[in-house]
């Protein structure tokens, strides 16, 4: 069956996780939640396709895992806050997901926040402006702004 | 008679907590952050609750997706700090008050507010933070605390008004509560984020200003605002902000608003800060003459009766 239209899927470059993400992502974030005992971290990181049978994911949604595609994770059901903890798993910051979730580098996504985030100028809606415009260009529109 | 004195919002960014217990601090980064609670330390050290109600979410801590409870109350004699994947934040447990939370619980269900009652939680940075950045460092906390789990996490969160709705329930029950105790309502989370997919890093400074006008101006306008408007507007995970309604629903319809603190950024979110506190003057206005007139009838009536008191 065909995922529902709302009103939020017109947000650009957002997933939000509603009641229907959060049942078809219940796999994936239960493997994200496995992710906080240390003993399942280690057999996560010595087979990754093999701990993931332990979780009823789908093909699709084993190969966003194996891949660190966070969002795609995200659009299959997968959480933020259940995601990074395979982020932490990795050894990686909140800011390092951040700026792979967005493609620009950590440094570009660290100056853009340093300098007054993302605008919501040309971000509100998908039938408007597309795609959220890349980080660099915004960090200079976001400095203009102040 | 317990009572809700005032009302505090703030951000909860687990990188606050984080800068804290590395020692971080000092870095200009962190000043920049911890320099705006500096007074609000100071007033909580006179204020001196005996209660404090934090409402929260918690981040795939306590609770997984095995239960999303949307209201979820705190009734344990106390909450232990999560470990958030890097060990518990080197914070004290917190101590709860469970007579008082089970008397809220009890008020608010027959007010037709359906809470999950929890008897045993550890809490995360969503409610810890908060804890630092009003109270500092401490050995142990200096009140007891209540915490008020919403599902902020799981669409559709609670909508405004119900959550300004249900700070006016746990008012009431509070006022109900026989024991004197001073309380204080936080309200956490926010102010605008997004911390998912490609749009992350969106913050909305002039949406914040403005939540933050009307907090304490016009608190009806903002129980209006539907989620679609905090998404994208104000971030995917900028919505945390219904939980400051509650907070706000708890308070008197005037308010007085001693302090407020906005910066950007803390790591990925705006951070805001506000303390609103019912109006003591007002109140003292309306008591006296309401106690001249109670007094006069003791007089008449009652005297021994009221010396006693």
């Amino acid at each position: 069956m065909a995922r529902a239209q709302h009103d939020y899927d017109d947000i650009p470059g957002t997933f939000v996780f509603d009641a229907e993400r959060s049942r078809e992502g219940y796999g994936i974030n239960m493997f994200c939640m496995s992710l906080m005992k240390e003993e399942n971290r280690k057999a996560f990181k010595a087979n990754e396709a093999e701990y993931l049978k332990r979780f009823k994911l789908t093909p699709a949604q084993t190969q966003a895992v194996l891949k660190r595609d966070y969002n795609r994770m995200l659009e299959l059901g997968g959480n933020i806050y259940f995601a990074a903890k395979l982020g932490a798993t990795d050894g990686h910051s909140f800011q390092h997901l951040a700026a792979l979730m967005t493609g620009s580098s950590q440094q570009d996504y660290a100056k853009m926040m340093l300098s007054g985030g993302r605008s919501v100028e040309g971000n509100r809606t998908k039938s408007g402006k597309g795609k959220p415009a890349k980080s660099k260009s915004k960090s200079k529109s976001s400095a203009k702004r102040k | 008679m317990a009572k809700i004195i005032a009302g505090v919002g703030s951000s909860h960014v687990p990188a606050i907590g984080a800068a804290l217990d590395n020692g971080k601090t000092g870095e200009p980064y962190w000043k920049r952050v911890f320099s705006g609670f500096e007074k609000s330390k100071e007033w909580m050290a006179r204020t001196k609750p005996d209660v404090a109600i934090v409402v929260y979410n918690d981040h795939a801590s306590a609770f997984s997706v095995e239960m999303i409870p949307t209201f979820a109350l705190g009734c344990a004699a106390e909450f232990p700090p999560a470990d958030e994947g890097w060990g518990p934040r080197p914070v004290p447990v917190l101590k709860g008050h469970p007579q008082l939370a089970a008397h809220i619980a009890q008020s608010v269900i027959l007010d037709e507010f359906d809470l999950t009652i929890v008897n045993k939680m550890e809490v995360d940075h969503g409610l810890t933070v908060p804890m630092n950045l009003l109270f500092g460092t401490p050995k142990e906390w200096p009140c007891r605390v209540i915490p008020l789990a919403v599902n902020v996490v799981m669409y559709p969160p609670p909508t405004g008004h119900r959550c300004y709705m249900l700070g006016k329930a746990i008012r009431k029950a509070v006022a109900s509560y026989p024991e004197d105790l001073k309380v204080v309502i936080f309200g956490t989370g926010g102010l605008s984020h997004q911390i998912s997919g490609p749009r992350a890093g969106l913050i909305n400074s002039k949406w914040d200003k403005s939540f933050l006008d009307n907090l304490t101006k016009d608190p009806k306008k903002l129980t209006r605002i539907p989620h679609i408007d905090y998404m994208r507007e104000a971030g995917a995970e900028g919505i945390e902000m219904v939980m400051w309604l509650i907070m706000r629903g708890a308070l008197d319809d005037k308010v007085e608003e001693v302090y407020r603190f906005y910066t950007v950024p803390a790591s990925n979110t705006a951070v805001g800060h506000i303390i609103l506190e019912n109006r003591r003057k007002a109140a003292g206005k309306s008591k006296p003459a309401a106690r001249s007139k109670q007094a006069a009838a003791r007089k008449a009536t009652h005297r021994i009766a009221s010396k006693g008191r």
